[in-house]
Parts: structure tokens; C-alpha cells; sequence
């Protein structure tokens, strides 16, 4: 079958069983939960759906629903995602595993519904696991594999990942759907009596009340510990997962013939298919490029990233993303591992196509920047910005 | 092999559909598909395009397609656009829906008459001759990866009854006499 990227997510949450959904729709997200709602409708997921007045309240449901022990699921993008901000960092700092699916989509002002990964970039520190998928099938197989890691006893966290505007979310590709007992075997029903908050109306109780300085470090370093465990949960459930659907998982990284690269570009997104292209055609060419593909931001790759561009003498990193008056924010955060090795590219912001001769043409700015002594600290491209907006060349139709 | 397509036509034709049933068929065949619609300000009659990707092998990249093997036209008036044809590999193949093949150099040009195709079997819907599945025969004759039974499936699949037999045999005639 092909499936688009939303109803990918979709048919993955009905997989994994998921017992509440609320939300609030949005461009480019719809889809999903317009699925969950015929699923939930035709009686093919069994639970509920809560129709909500905003994103901020679509995910208070989720919070009240998870703590509550049962599997909640929201999907979201771009403003609904700012909207609910504040109830992103009560979920994550209050230690809630549920899931929710982040379609990436360019923040406004001005206006734009394409994609762009600073929405989520911009709740990486709310205590939520954080990962980006590359394509429709691992849309799925991540929709399934998020609530593993986010219910598993070392972790307790929520989990959001993203998929890429269009180019994942409407984009239609191959998918193949676990058997639903192989998904239950892999995912079974969420205990309870695990949460670090079980809310019960028969035992009333607050939780999150007034914390004083003498615990709230406390608090916060079971959450940091929480997330450094999930390194190791990620990396199993990927395992399981690939071991029980026969399709190899990227655990909190992909690396792509890495292994004798001299130019390793580290990317995250739908457009880590192209940059695996660019890399296979620079290899046709004499030039030894491989692919770092950051699957997790949160937690943050760190060792894997190190490993990965140990022999390389270029590292280019690209960001579909910014953080104004520092940079790009996977480069920034690289930076802080690999050091000034880092060249920092930013490209396809708002949606901008960024295909594969664009990669081939980043990979080898790196290399001559790295050859040419030049301190790769500070080396950051805005790749194809034009010197005025209206000037042709652009992704068609768009 | 892969092979990349842009489909050209109007908002309302049908062409993301025509794209998708595309990708569809190449799966049904054991390939891989990919469909990726051009997403701007849509509007009814608005020149849009799609692209669409047929392969042996997994399609990992997600960017447009710029450099195009095939280009479905299913307006005829959007043939002598400029951005119908920018990118089109040498030797590759432009398929418009007329009476007549154009002439653009370097190209091999084919025409399909979708228009009369979709009228024969019935299939107009509030004035407008409904091409994509006349179209979708006729481009995936012209992609030599998908095969008659799966274009009949993939049709039959998406409409039921007596539509679906309508634009089952739309497709099918656009197929047999879609050159080059």
C-alpha cells in the first residue's frame, strides 16, 4: 500500500492502541487526526476522541488522560504548537508519557505553511524526548515505537516526534503496517501502577504543587537522569522494532557510510533521503562523503555524533532551523561535541527545497573550508539565499 | 531505475490523485512510489503541478522533481509553458492531453486524447471532462513499470461501482493507444 505521512502516523497510533486522542486541527496536521477520527468512529480503535477548543486544552486532555493510565496521543504544528506551550513544559517537567506528532511547519510571521523545524526545536528543553523522521514508514514505525520508549520504567517521559510539512506529511510513499499482534507483543498495555503520577478519583490528591528550593533540584535531576536512560531504551526499542517488523530502526542516529568519510554531513528530516543521495554521487565522483542523520535531538546524540565524525576532516552541518543571534540549532549544539570542526550550514528555511546537488555543493564547501585552514568556527552559509526574495530559481510551485 | 515524472494541469483536474494512483501501481508491482503534490495557493483552475517518483530500488529523497523523464500535461494549453518543460531530460518524453503531439526538440512528444476518453466513458463533472485516470493510463504505458491488470487495480480500488468501471476503462483505452 502507500500511505501519506499523516495517515501513516495515524494507522501508527491505531497499531499502538492508543485510548485517548484530543486535538485541535491545524495545517499541515489535519490529516492525522481526522484518521483517528474515522478510526475511533468506525469502531477500528476502541476509546475516545475529544474534540477541544484549542491546541492548549487538547493537550491539558492528554496530560489528564496519561496520568490518569491511559494512552494518549495529540498531534500538532507550528502555532498550535506555540499555543500550547505552556502545557508542553507541564507535561514534560511533570514526567507524563504520552506521544504527540509534530508536523514541521515555518513559524509565522509571515505567513507560511511549509516546512521548517524551528517549532520543535523551540520546546527542546521542555523534558520531552525529541526525535525527526525521515520518511512515511518510519513515521510509523516511530509512531509505535514513541509510546515503548515513553511508558518504559527507565524513562516516563513524553515523547514528540516531528515529520517534515508537505514533503513527509502530504507526501505519499510505500508503507507497510506491522500485524497488529506484532505490535502488541512489541507495545503491551501500559501498567499503571509504573507512572511517576498516577492520578485516581478515588484517592484524590495534588501533584505539581507549591516546590520549594529545598526539592526542586531534586525534581529536575530525576528528570535529566530520565533522559539520559533513554539513550539506552531508545537504542533497545529500535532493536526490538527492526528485529519484530524485519525493517532496520535508526536508534537516536543513522549513520550512513560514515565509517571512512572525510566529509560527514549531519542533517535531520525528510531531507536526509537527499543528502544520502548527494553523498552516493560525491562518492561517484572520488569524495568520501557520508551522512550523520540525527533521528533524536533529545536526547541529544552526543556520543554517537563524536563516533560518527571521528576520521572525518569536514563536518557540515545543516539546519533547517534558526536560532536568531547565535545560529543554526543542531550546528550550535554539534558545535558544543565536535568542536570548531563544525561548518554550520542553514537551508530550506520556510520550505525551501533543498535537493540533492545542494548537499553535494555544502559537503564540498566544508571540505574546502577545512582544507584551506580557514577556522570552521564561525563559517555559516546561507545556502542559495538570494539577493532578493522575488529572484527566480525556487521550488516549483511553492 | 528511476524514473521521475511531473504531472501539469489545472487545480481541479485531479492531477495529485492521478499521482498518487501512480505511486500505488508501482507498489502494487513490487516497486516503489512516491507522490509528492506542489501544496501553494490552490485554487480551481489555477495552472499546479505534482511529482512523482517510480523505482527498483528504495526512493529516499524528498525534494521535487526538477529534472523530469516524463511530463504528463493534462491541459493542453499549459504545454508551451515554460515551467512544464524546464528540467526535462534529453530524450525524455512529454505526453500531452490533444489531438496532437507538439513539437519540442530533443523531446519525444506523444498525445492522448483524455479529453475524449473522459467524455466517452461519462466522466464529466459540472462542465469539466475528468482526465486524471485517462491520464494515468496513458503515463503509465509511457513509464514501461506498470502493467494493465495493475492500473485496472489500483483504478478499481480507489472508486467503487459503476464510477470505478467508468474510469477503469477511461484508463485502460488511454493505455493502449498511449505512444511513444
Amino acid at each position: 500500500m502507500i500511505a501519506t505521512g499523516n495517515h501513516a502516523v495515524a494507522y501508527g497510533v491505531r497499531s499502538a492502541r492508543a485510548e485517548v486522542v484530543a486535538a485541535y486541527p491545524i495545517t499541515p496536521q489535519t490529516q492525522i487526526v481526522e484518521k483517528l477520527s474515522e478510526f475511533m468512529a468506525s469502531g477500528e480503535m476502541r476509546g475516545r476522541y475529544i474534540r477541544v477548543e484549542s491546541e492548549h486544552s487538547a493537550l491539558s486532555a492528554c496530560y489528564g488522560a496519561a496520568a490518569c493510565g491511559a494512552r494518549a496521543f495529540t498531534a500538532t504544528s507550528s502555532q498550535g504548537l506555540l499555543y500550547m506551550n505552556e502545557m508542553v513544559f507541564w507535561t514534560g517537567l511533570g514526567r507524563i508519557p504520552m506521544v504527540m506528532a509534530v508536523v514541521n511547519r515555518t513559524l509565522a510571521p509571515p505567513w507560511s505553511i511549509w516546512n521548517e523545524h524551528t517549532d520543535q526545536l523551540a520546546q527542546r528543553d521542555a523534558g520531552w524526548i525529541s526525535m525527526i523522521c525521515e520518511s512515511v514508514q518510519e513515521a510509523y514505525d516511530t509512531s509505535i515505537m514513541a509510546f515503548r520508549v515513553a511508558e518504559d520504567a527507565e524513562v516516563m517521559q513524553p515523547v514528540m516526534f516531528g515529520l517534515d510539512a508537505f514533503s513527509l506529511s502530504h507526501t505519499a510513499e510505500r508503507l507497510d503496517l506491522m500485524p497488529q499482534e506484532d505490535a502488541d507483543a512489541f507495545l503491551p498495555r501500559l501498567d499503571p501502577s509504573m507512572l511517576p503520577v498516577l492520578m485516581d478519583t478515588r484517592s484524590p490528591a495534588t501533584y505539581g504543587n507549591l516546590t520549594g528550593p529545598d526539592a526542586m533540584m531534586e525534581v529536575r535531576s530525576a528528570i535529566r537522569d530520565a533522559l539520559e536512560r533513554s539513550k539506552r531504551v531508545i537504542e533497545e526499542a529500535a532493536g526490538a522494532f527492526g528485529r519484530a517488523s524485519g525493517r532496520r530502526q535508526a536508534g537516536l542516529v543513522e549513520d550512513y557510510r560514515c565509517g571512512d568519510a572525510e566529509v560527514v554531513i549531519v542533517v535531520a528530516g525528510a531531507s536526509s533521503g537527499d543528502a544520502k543521495d548527494a553523498a552516493d554521487a560525491l562518492r561517484d565522483q572520488g569524495t568520501r562523503a557520508g551522512v550523520l542523520r540525527m533521528k533524536a535531538v533529545r536526547p541529544f546524540p552526543s556520543e554517537a555524533i563524536v563516533r560518527a565524525v571521528g576520521g572525518a576532516k569536514a563536518v557540515a552541518v545543516v539546519d533547517r532551523d534558526y536560532s536568531f543571534g547565535m545560529g543554526g540549532i543542531l550546528a550550535t549544539e554539534a558545535a558544543s561535541v565536535v568542536g570548531g570542526r563544525a561548518a554550520r550550514y542553514v537551508a530550506g528555511l520556510g520550505g525551501r527545497d533543498i535537493r540533492p546537488e545542494d548537499f553535494m555543493g555544502m559537503a564540498a564547501d566544508a571540505l574546502r573550508a577545512a582544507e584551506s585552514g580557514d577556522p570552521a568556527q564561525g563559517h555559516e552559509v546561507w545556502w542559495g539565499l538570494r539577493r532578493s526574495p522575488s529572484a527566480p530559481g525556487g521550488q516549483g510551485g511553492a | 531505475m528511476l524514473l521521475e515524472i511531473r504531472l501539469r494541469g489545472r487545480g481541479g483536474q485531479g492531477i495529485v490523485t492521478a499521482s498518487e494512483m501512480l505511486a500505488d501501481a508501482a507498489v502494487e508491482e513490487g516497486r516503489y512510489g512516491q507522490s509528492i503534490p506542489a501544496f501553494g495557493a490552490e485554487r480551481r483552475g489555477a495552472p499546479v503541478a505534482a511529482s512523482a517518483r517510480v523505482s527498483d530500488s528504495p526512493i529516499r529523497r524528498h525534494s521535487l522533481v526538477y529534472s523530469p523523464d516524463i511530463v504528463g500535461v493534462f491541459e493542453r494549453q499549459l504545454a508551451g509553458d515554460p515551467e512544464t518543460l524546464v528540467g526535462i531530460k534529453g530524450g525524455g518524453i512529454l505526453l500531452v492531453n490533444g489531438r496532437s503531439a507538439p513539437d519540442v526538440p530533443g523531446v519525444r512528444c506523444a498525445a492522448v486524447d483524455a479529453t475524449a476518453i473522459a467524455v466517452e466513458n461519462g466522466l464529466v463533472v459540472a462542465g469539466w471532462a475528468v482526465v486524471n485516470t485517462a491520464m494515468l493510463g496513458a503515463i503509465s504505458k509511457a513509464s514501461g513499470m506498470v502493467g494493465r491488470a495493475t492500473l485496472e487495480k489500483v483504478v478499481r480500488r480507489r472508486w467503487r461501482g459503476e464510477l470505478g468501471e467508468r474510469n477503469v476503462r477511461a484508463a485502460l483505452a488511454a493505455y493502449e493507444v498511449a505512444g511513444p
